[in-house]
């Protein structure tokens, strides 16, 4: 909780000050640009939640979010599939990759780190392979289908909220629900922090890692679909590069921790928030764009470090207390 | 069998006192004295692992420490070593005290321990790792050439014949050993010094193990050795020190070392009294193993059976391979080969959900790392087990069951906590151990393995698990208990399976109990 209120603290200051030294940050046309881009990594991010709670990596959500990107107009455009069987058939792909990623860690023991490092390369690899390396699109025909992403809806003044914030909204919540409410939740935490002990506890430790990844790939799609129909123009060879690395940021902002056993929805959410902020001021404030990544990794690292710090803090706190009630 | 205790009592409490009061055995006589500890003291928080501890060692002689598991060895071999610093007393290093800072202090004296778990790089060859650390040079670059050279001879000494290039991790076990006694000797060791050498060899490796170290005496060297066979002791030793209950206890030499004596030296403490467990009826049988081969021990085939309402001990020495035996039972490990029948039905265990769903409970030996995750709450441990079973539409944690339940195993166990939020790492040894029980109570097991329950746990809290065991068996549960502290097991067992090596090699009813006839099967002889 605590560690949630540092980092909405840390948002909120960013957005202050850059409002007073810029105020176009706070438009309504900025706002709505940075929450809805926000949305998509949030999307990703609580995917990669998941598999990071359990101690594991999934390095391979952009060439999936790529690929998803890339089959989705191949599908409805060239081969001429209803767009929702389409949809539907993308995720599939999504969560079929996810499955692979999970037996190969949990029934091969494969490193997960290993195992997404290879999709990464084979799912960008065929992205462009089944497009000829060619820039896909919708056109201009499917306009109404687009609004699935683009569609805003209208609030006092300017502003305005973009669609996609909606769908992680009910992500978000879905997701809290899954790791506070159910057993599946209780059991994630547990396997991040103690696999042994969570299988000598008769838990099907293997099922449930497995489902991690699933997740992680088909919300990982899922983002895809949403970027597809917003982007309209995607490159095989670069669409959703380095989504991995904004999502793991994003997570471990948010409070997970690599090591496992840790982190929040709400963490996370605000997480990937913070990163679309800064890159926004960065651009809003006229440091050059040449530092963005300067800046996202500095804050990252000032972010972790502090929490390092509380933490031995409070458990030195914690020791010096207890030593006190034994001198006592 | 109350006499028997009576004599074992009487027959070691002279030495005891012997020991107690006696100052440094003089050897002077016999040949000058290498090593020597004076009045060795060495505490831990807790307990005393070392109280007084007195003993001598002189050039050329083979010397065993002797004593069960707990009685100070290896803690006397760290402090010869330098690995720790005794609390009082001195050490004495041909007649001169010295203070050991660290185990390079001690190497300087000639003193070098060989561990238990052995420290070698096995990824680097023979002759890397016997010059790790202190490679010679030559221009600033590592001289290869004298380090094979040397390498060569050691290797020669040690009658291990492979090159210094081979890598380490290519050599068995009992040629990694070898690896390590020519990097003493390297040191110019005058005292080697080995924690169970031949624990974890086999028997044509023991042979060879046995040949240097007579060569190793020939050439003046000291070599003292802990080790929990008796036979191995007699065929090698020229003199055995006994230890109890972190004090000395007294010495054998060669001529009267006799299997009984060195049995009763070490475990002839008079039994405190306490709640003992009378005898009961049990019930029917619930539970059957039967020709069950674990992957740690291929060879050994192991039967046995549980009844409902029965409490069986499970004894032997560390690393006899009690806890291979349950974890195969309980699904964790795959076992080669055997059956296993509940309610005289078989069936296949193959995960610890498996064993659950049959009404089978583990409380496992490493209760930090197996039996607990840490940073949960206690709440939160409680019920892991059995949160799936409770929850609604089998996937919605059931809140307010938890909380019950929680409750009721803190009120029912007595465990002492705060409140059931905090996190079970605050907890004290005793009390994690209770609500690892408490996780499995809660699953209504009809069989409950517990390994090794009270290790690490104070001595009012053994008495609160014994206690709750009795209950359990009480209640009809059947409960199988590996322990290493015999008192326990002669306590609270209504019958006990004894294994040596892998193997079961008996079965003691309650009347046949006694420690000298579980040490005896415990260490590869046979019931006199």
């Amino acid at each position: 909780m605590k560690r949630i209120l540092g980092i909405l603290g840390i948002l909120i200051a960013v957005m202050v000050v850059t409002g007073i030294l810029q105020p176009a940050f706070l438009s309504g046309y900025n706002l709505s640009n940075v929450t809805q881009l926000s949305a998509y990594f949030a999307i990703l991010s609580i995917g990669v939640m998941f598999v990071i709670i359990t101690g594991g990596i999934d390095l391979s959500i952009g060439p999936v979010v790529g690929l998803v990107g890339c089959l989705l107009p191949l599908l409805i455009v060239k081969y001429g599939f209803h767009p929702a069987l389409a949809i539907v058939l993308v995720m599939g792909v999504a969560a079929l990759i996810g499955t692979t990623h999970g037996l190969l860690i949990t029934k091969a023991k494969l490193q997960p780190f290993v195992v997404t490092l290879c999709g990464w390369l084979i799912y960008r690899g065929l992205a462009r392979w089944i497009t000829g390396d060619a820039n896909q699109g919708f056109g201009n025909s499917f306009n109404g289908l687009l609004e699935i992403s683009r569609k805003k809806i209208p609030l006092p003044g300017d502003y305005q909220v973009p669609i996609p914030v909606v769908y992680m909204l009910i992500i978000a919540v879905l997701a809290a629900i899954f790791l506070n409410k159910t057993v599946w939740g209780r059991y994630l935490y547990a396997i991040g922090r103690n696999e042994q002990a969570a299988h000598f506890s008769g838990i099907n430790t293997d099922r449930v890692k497995l489902m991690a990844y699933v997740l992680c790939s088909t919300i990982a799609g899922f983002g895809g679909v949403l970027l597809a129909f917003d982007l309209n123009s995607m490159q095989p060879s670069s669409h959703g590069n380095t989504y991995e690395l904004y999502a793991i940021a994003a997570a471990v902002l948010g409070g997970c921790s690599l090591r496992g056993g840790e982190g929040s929805v709400a963490g996370v959410v605000i997480g990937a928030v913070l990163l679309r902020v800064l890159y926004s001021a960065n651009n809003m404030l006229g440091i050059p764009s040449t530092l963005e990544y300067v800046t996202i990794g500095t804050v990252l690292l000032a972010g972790v470090l502090a929490d390092e710090g509380v933490k031995w803090y409070s458990q030195r706190r914690k020791l010096i207390q207890s030593a006190r009630k034994v001198a006592a | 069998m109350g006499d028997r205790r009576e004599n074992m009592v009487s027959a070691t409490s002279k030495t005891t006192t012997d020991a107690t009061t006696g100052p440094l055995p003089d050897r002077t006589n016999d040949s000058p004295l290498l090593l020597a500890a004076s009045q060795i003291t060495k505490e831990f928080p807790g307990c005393k692992a070392l109280d007084r501890v007195s003993v001598s060692f002189s050039p050329s002689e083979i010397v065993a420490i002797l004593g069960e598991n707990g009685a100070g060895k290896s803690t006397l071999m760290k402090i010869l070593a330098g690995v720790q610093p005794p609390d009082g007393g001195e050490l004495l290093v041909d007649g001169q005290p010295v203070v050991f800072r660290d185990v390079r202090d001690a190497i300087e004296h000639g003193i070098v321990l060989i561990h238990q778990e052995l420290n070698l790089a096995e990824n680097l060859s023979i002759g890397a790792n016997l010059f790790l650390g202190r490679e010679p040079t030559r221009w600033g670059f590592i001289d290869q050439k004298t380090i094979r050279r040397l390498s060569r001879e050691l290797l020669e000494r040690v009658g291990l014949n492979y090159t210094p290039e081979t890598i380490v991790g290519e050599l068995s076990t009992g040629q990694q050993q070898l690896v390590e006694i020519a990097k003493a000797l390297s040191i110019q060791a005058r005292v080697l010094i080995m924690d169970e050498p031949t624990a974890s060899l086999s028997q044509y490796e023991t042979e060879l193990l046995y040949g240097v170290v007579r060569k190793l005496k020939a050439d003046g060297v000291c070599v003292i050795y802990i080790s929990h066979r008796l036979s191995e002791i007699q065929e090698l030793a020229d003199r055995v020190v006994v230890l109890r209950d972190g004090q000395y206890v007294g010495e054998i030499s060669r001529a009267e070392m006799t299997r009984e004596k060195m049995v009763s030296m070490m475990i002839g403490r008079s039994l405190t009294s306490g709640i003992e467990r009378h005898s009961h009826t049990p019930g029917p049988e619930v539970f059957r193993v039967k020709d069950l081969v674990t992957t740690a021990f291929p060879e050994a085939r192991n039967s046995f059976s549980l009844k409902a309402g029965e409490i069986v001990g499970m004894a032997g020495l560390v690393g006899a391979g009690r806890t291979e035996l349950l974890r195969a039972v309980f699904g964790i490990d795959r076992p080669l080969a055997g059956e296993i029948f509940c309610d005289s039905k078989l069936v296949r265990i193959s995960s610890p959900r498996a064993a659950m769903h049959l009404g089978m409970a583990l409380v496992p030996e490493d209760r930090k790392g197996e039996g607990l995750v840490l940073e949960m709450s206690v709440r939160h441990n409680h019920t892991l087990a059995t949160l799936a079973r409770q929850a609604s539409l089998g996937v919605f944690i059931n809140a307010a069951q938890e909380v019950t339940d929680s409750q009721r195993m803190i009120t029912a166990l007595r465990t002492k906590t705060a409140s059931d939020q905090l996190a079970v790492q605050f907890l004290s040894g005793g009390n994690q151990q209770k609500v690892v029980i408490g996780k499995w109570l809660l699953s209504n097991p009809k069989i409950l393995l517990l390994d090794e329950p009270t290790r690490g746990v104070d001595v009012g809290a053994k008495q609160e698990i014994y206690r709750i065991m009795e209950e359990l068996a009480g209640q009809g549960l059947s409960l199988l208990f590996v322990s290493s502290d015999l008192e326990e097991v002669i306590r609270m067992s209504d019958r006990v399976l004894v294994m040596h090596e892998g193997k079961i090699t008996g079965e003691l009813s309650r009347q046949q109990l006694s420690e000298t006839a579980i040490m005896a099967l415990a260490t590869g002889g046979a019931l006199s």
